[in-house]
């Protein structure tokens, strides 16, 4: 075999690995996905009552709590960043990443100093390589996220807020995360968590317009709006890893999809290059033959 | 037709009961609380413990439910909480084992879990 056509050889079957590899990737990312939207499907009761039950103390009740009223001048604000753990799943964390670069970008141009909180290894890497500062950062649960994490997350961010911001405390609460729209797309949202805005609340619980009835509280509306609002901080956190879960696997659904896609067009033309090195192989070896037969037979014809 | 309301138990990742009842009984941090069919609207935290449903159909289902909310609005009793699960569910020897290792390891939060649990199962 000649060299050329054992090179080709050579890389045909080192594509064919990796297409194995991609394919296998491609099959456990959309086996996940079903998994990770049906756990989203599983939690958006609780969420959805716990919005219900938060509005209806905040617009029921003349209640001021830190966490639903805005300070007059914000100076401190904390950016809570899910990024993923592992990569090969094209800009799932990328994009995730820049979005979230534009907003600690907007916010310290209204004058803000930003705290960043960083969900997943990706993440990590990228502001570990830029030396940024990073208040806090969790990894090893992206791809499944369970409520112990999210409230492992949400405990120093609800301690932060509470906190006075002369302190080292936090005026805003913001979260970045993939929302997963649909399997073939996901978008990096940009969410103001606290202080609560009641509009954005009763639109995401499927109830603006509704009149909610006079609660009677226990013990007392403050009280009630005490122990809601670090649930409720904690269910939409573990909302958010949810969704960054089933957007993360589908990312990489995609992502290794065209990888496969492309290893097949590789092998083809590979194999078609292959196939043309081995019959130029053949027309020079009979050329040769013919050559030397015909250079004996002219010496053979001399020699009478 | 008995009056009715209508009761949604659920946990932070998942909807534990839901159904038809008479009568619920749950602890808040201010006191037991029974909550009929009609009652005024109502927004309460509520204690960790087991909580009592009284079906239509006459049966009983008891739930151990560790911290939380309870709101009932329109003859709807909503139960909110972190975790949440039926007495069926638990494993009673389990939750000894578990309540005699948090008690070893002094762990208050675990303590606390299992003995909401072996209560929930003590009412079955």
């Amino acid at each position: 075999m000649g060299a050329q056509l054992r090179v080709y050889k050579r890389r045909i079957k080192s594509v064919t690995a990796t297409k194995k590899i991609t394919k296998a990737m491609e099959m456990i990312a959309a086996s996940r996905i079903v998994k990770a939207q049906r756990k989203v499907a599983a939690s958006t009761p609780y969420a959805t009552e716990l919005t219900r039950a938060v509005t209806a103390v905040a617009t029921g009740s003349n209640t001021s709590h830190p966490l639903t009223t805005e300070t007059e001048n914000p100076t401190r604000a904390a950016v809570l960043l899910v990024t993923s753990d592992r990569g090969l799943a094209g800009g799932y964390s990328s994009n995730a990443i820049k979005a979230a670069d534009q907003l600690t970008e907007r916010l310290r141009g209204e004058g803000k100093e930003v705290d960043t909180y960083i969900v997943g290894r990706k993440g990590v890497a990228y502001y570990g390589f830029r030396e940024r500062k990073v208040a806090e950062a969790w990894t090893g649960f992206t791809d499944s996220p369970s409520y112990a994490d999210a409230k492992k997350v949400a405990a120093p961010l609800i301690e932060a807020i509470t906190q006075e911001t002369a302190e080292g405390g936090v005026d805003e609460l913001h979260i970045v995360f993939t929302e997963f729209v649909s399997m073939m797309t996901q978008t990096p949202v940009r969410n103001r968590m606290l202080p609560l805005s009641l509009e954005q609340a009763a639109e995401e619980s499927g109830t603006k317009g509704e009149i909610l009835p006079l609660f009677d509280f226990e013990p007392s509306a403050e009280d009630v709006l005490d122990a809601l609002l670090p649930r409720y901080v904690e269910s939409r956190i573990y909302n958010a890893l949810l969704q960054a879960a089933a957007s993360e696997h589908a990312a990489r659904r995609r992502a290794m999809k065209s990888a496969t896609d492309n290893a097949g067009e590789l092998i083809n033309s590979l194999s078609r290059l292959a196939n043309a090195a081995r019959q130029a192989e053949i027309t020079q070896e009979i050329s040769e033959i013919v050559g030397g037969s015909a250079a004996l037979a002219d010496a053979a014809g001399s020699d009478k | 037709m008995a009056a009715e309301l209508h009761v949604e138990l659920v946990a932070a990742d998942r909807s534990v009961w839901s159904g038809e009842a008479t009568l619920v009984i749950a602890r808040t941090t201010s006191g037991d609380i029974g909550v009929m069919p009609g009652h005024q609207p109502l927004l309460g935290v509520l204690e960790s413990g087991p909580v009592t449903i009284r079906t239509t159909e006459g049966g009983t289902v008891i739930a151990a439910v560790h911290g939380g909310f309870i709101s009932f609005a329109d003859n709807k009793l909503s139960l909110l909480a972190e975790i949440a699960e039926l007495a069926d569910e638990i494993d009673a020897q389990r939750a000894e084992r578990a309540l005699e290792r948090a008690k070893a390891d002094s762990d208050a939060a675990a303590e606390r879990r299992a003995d909401v649990r072996l209560r929930a199962v003590a009412v079955r």
